[in-house]
């Protein structure tokens, strides 16, 4: 291979990887504010795919991409709603909840492509990107890594201002105590259902914005089903990050690399089946889960609903 | 550990009522069961409405679609595999243990021995084919529950995302095999060679024209159907069953009890998976014979609902298996009628499910029955039901 192939496939693998990093960025970041509350999402496929679809639609007859990111987070926001309602307030069992948010929303959103965009299956253009002076005029990693939409450079933020948050903060003290001993949290005089209502409508608009990065920026199309189990590496991430936003952020390149590398093999003209590289991130993620499979970690009341009283 | 939340806990088939209730016994469990799948179906027709289509004619093409003239065998050979899929989900759903992975397990199953059965055929007779093919298919589909199972009795590690990750390899490796090893390149699509008719599961004496093989329905409802009733004795009437019990009511208890909870763990997986993996035997060795690249029928998806809606009980799924099936077939010709995708039967079983959940709800708030459990077993694991 000659060098200047090598640079294009390098330069690709890194621009592809963290487009797709970003949107597991935004649902690890989501996951884990609502995991670590006592919420256990299981229907973050189907809100990812509910924003992945408004955000389209958004974006695409609003000619905005940031029309697009505020109607996926609402859209988001709008179905974690249900689990709001129906696990929180009245203690319902979240991961039957869960599936039927994953189920139906699939089925919602394919039924509702197909009337309104089927006809047409429309594009969206390139998203506009900004470049950071000076690191975007190193040869590879500036035209891949320094020069991003500006909602990516948010999303860095959203990490920073997500790990104050949780650390010194009383908002991420409650959020913190609600998952692992509400009981705590209720006794000290703050309501437990609203610390987990809040945290979980944040996670869900979290959702909703990780599906519509997928759909207006990183793929520019939607497709049916188009989320294909990323929602689930989210969970992985939040799970395996314990609280720290930014190991959400590592991983979540981590696992963006091993999605771009399906696009990169076919540039660099290495025929692996295109099969074998679509296993490779959840193979990863078993990996990740045998070696770590102690370091994992999950809030005791997660997943529980809490009853005031209750041993 | 996550102790995971009451609605996937078991129900025995004997509960002794409350006595509070005011509505009568059978009343009650029909309202609990059938309410949501009715509330579902008007919440969908509004959907349809909304989206310009007749609800009504929407329905009709259903029951015609899934009943009339000979669409009723149809149904009746989709039941087959969905009985199975329901009864893999049950044993495990049981141990309060939740099995995400069957569309891997059944995809990786079907394409095995979609791969090896022409070969096989070729030097067995067919009834041992048959059942070499069974026996791999039950194997494959439980060796593939296998490191979710390790992971979770060693290190307690959520089996929801193992076997949901493993679920997504499955699928993915089933391809790999279908465009590797097992492809039959005299095809222009990839797909796995094809098994003879006359090497497939026989059909009912009765049904379809008598001596021509692959009309009729075949004699996987009747094996699904055996299945279930064992495993619904083996669930109802054993000690393995009273185990499984006890593990999903409270798993801490199970160990004070002196059971072996890590060998418990691991062979409900196994079951579960090996169940899964029969169906996947029952649909490609009585309808298909083949199985095509990227097809994926997501039957586990589907059952779900249904499962929960019969208490986890073996024998009452079958009728909500069997109303399912004639759903998803009749739901073929409705929804290409009336011009939608085929998804939107999922709106439906996603409603069923959100309905179930509600229902369940106001049940437990008017004391319809506060629990699945006996009220032995309730008293046992120290009142956790009783919110």
């Amino acid at each position: 291979m000659n060098e200047l192939l090598q640079s294009a496939v390098l330069t690709a693998l890194l621009s592809g990887g963290l487009a797709a990093a970003i949107p597991l960025m935004f649902v690890g970041l989501g996951e884990q504010i609502a995991e670590r509350a006592g919420v256990l999402n299981i229907g973050i496929e189907g809100m990812m795919l509910f924003g992945a679809y408004w955000g389209f639609v958004a974006a695409y007859y609003g000619n905005s991409i940031w029309l697009g990111f505020l109607a996926g987070m609402a859209g988001g926001a709008a179905l974690s709603l249900i689990m709001v309602l129906l696990c929180i307030r009245l203690g319902l069992d979240q991961i039957v909840v869960g599936i039927a948010i994953t189920v139906a929303s699939e089925g919602v959103t394919s039924v509702l492509y197909y009337a309104q965009l089927g006809s047409t299956r429309p594009r969206l253009g390139a998203a506009p990107t900004i470049a950071i002076p000076l690191l975007s005029s190193i040869p590879i990693l500036g035209s891949s890594v320094f020069t991003q939409p500006l909602a990516v450079y948010l999303g860095i933020v959203l990490v920073m201002v997500l790990g104050w948050v949780f650390r010194s903060t009383n908002i991420g003290l409650n959020i913190h105590a609600a998952g692992e001993k509400p009981a705590a949290l209720d006794a000290a005089g703050v309501s437990v259902v609203a610390t987990r209502s809040w945290s979980e409508l944040a996670a869900g608009a979290l959702f909703g914005l990780g599906g519509a990065y997928l759909s207006v920026v990183t793929a520019g199309v939607f497709v049916r089903f188009m989320t294909h189990g990323e929602g689930y590496i989210g969970l992985v991430l939040a799970m395996l990050a314990r609280g720290r936003p930014v190991w959400v952020l590592i991983g979540a390149v981590l696992f963006g690399l091993s999605l771009a590398l399906q696009d990169t093999l076919q540039l660099a003209r290495v025929t692996i089946p295109s099969d074998l590289i679509f296993m490779l991130p959840y193979v990863v993620v078993m990996l990740t889960l045998v070696i770590f499979a102690r370091r994992s970690y999950l809030p005791p009341a997660l997943a529980l609903p809490y009853v005031r009283g209750q041993r | 550990m996550i102790d995971l939340a009451d609605a996937a806990t078991a129900s025995p088939a004997k509960r002794i009522a409350p006595h509070r209730s005011r509505i009568s016994r059978p009343l009650e469990v029909l309202i609990r069961s059938v309410g949501p799948v009715l509330l579902a179906l008007i919440a969908g027709g509004i959907l349809l409405l909304a989206l310009g289509r007749n609800p009504i004619s929407f329905y009709g093409d259903i029951y015609s679609g899934g009943i009339l003239q000979s669409a009723w065998q149809d149904s009746v050979m989709r039941t087959a595999p969905l009985l199975l899929i329901a009864s893999g989900l049950i044993l495990i759903f049981r141990a309060n243990i939740w099995n995400l992975g069957y569309d891997g397990q059944f995809l990786l199953a079907a394409t095995v021995i979609a791969g090896i059965g022409p070969g096989l055929d070729l030097r067995l007779p067919t009834w041992l084919t048959l059942i070499v093919l069974f026996v791999v298919a039950a194997v494959v589909g439980g060796l593939w529950t296998l490191i979710p199972a390790l992971l979770k009795a060693r290190y307690g590690v959520n089996e929801i995302i193992t076997t949901l990750m493993m679920s997504f390899i499955g699928i993915s490796l089933a391809n790999v095999l279908i465009k590797g090893p097992f492809q039959d390149f005299s095809r222009n699509t990839p797909q796995t060679p094809t098994l003879p008719l006359n090497a497939m599961l026989p059909s009912i004496p009765g049904t379809g024209t008598p001596n021509v093989p692959g009309t009729g329905v075949h004699i996987g409802i009747l094996i699904a159907l055996a299945v279930t009733l064992a495993v619904h004795y083996v669930l109802t009437r054993t000690s393995f069953g009273l185990k499984l019990q006890v593990l999903g009511a409270n798993q801490r208890t199970a160990a004070h009890v002196g059971l072996n909870v890590p060998r418990l763990i691991i062979t409900a997986f196994l079951l579960s998976g090996a169940l899964v993996g029969l169906a996947a035997a029952v649909e490609i060795l009585g309808i298909w014979g083949y199985v095509r690249a990227d097809w994926n029928p997501a039957f586990g998806d589907a059952v779900i609902p249904f499962v929960f809606l019969a208490r986890l009980n073996a024998l009452a799924v079958i009728p909500f298996v069997a109303f399912y099936a004639v759903l998803s077939i009749g739901g073929d010709y409705a929804t290409q009628n009336a011009g939608l995708p085929v998804d939107f039967l999922l709106v439906l079983v996603g409603l069923i499910l959100l309905f179930m959940t509600i229902t369940e709800y106001v049940g437990r708030r008017r004391d319809l029955g506060a629990s699945y459990l006996t009220d032995g077993l309730r008293e046992a694991v120290g009142r956790k039901q009783d919110v």
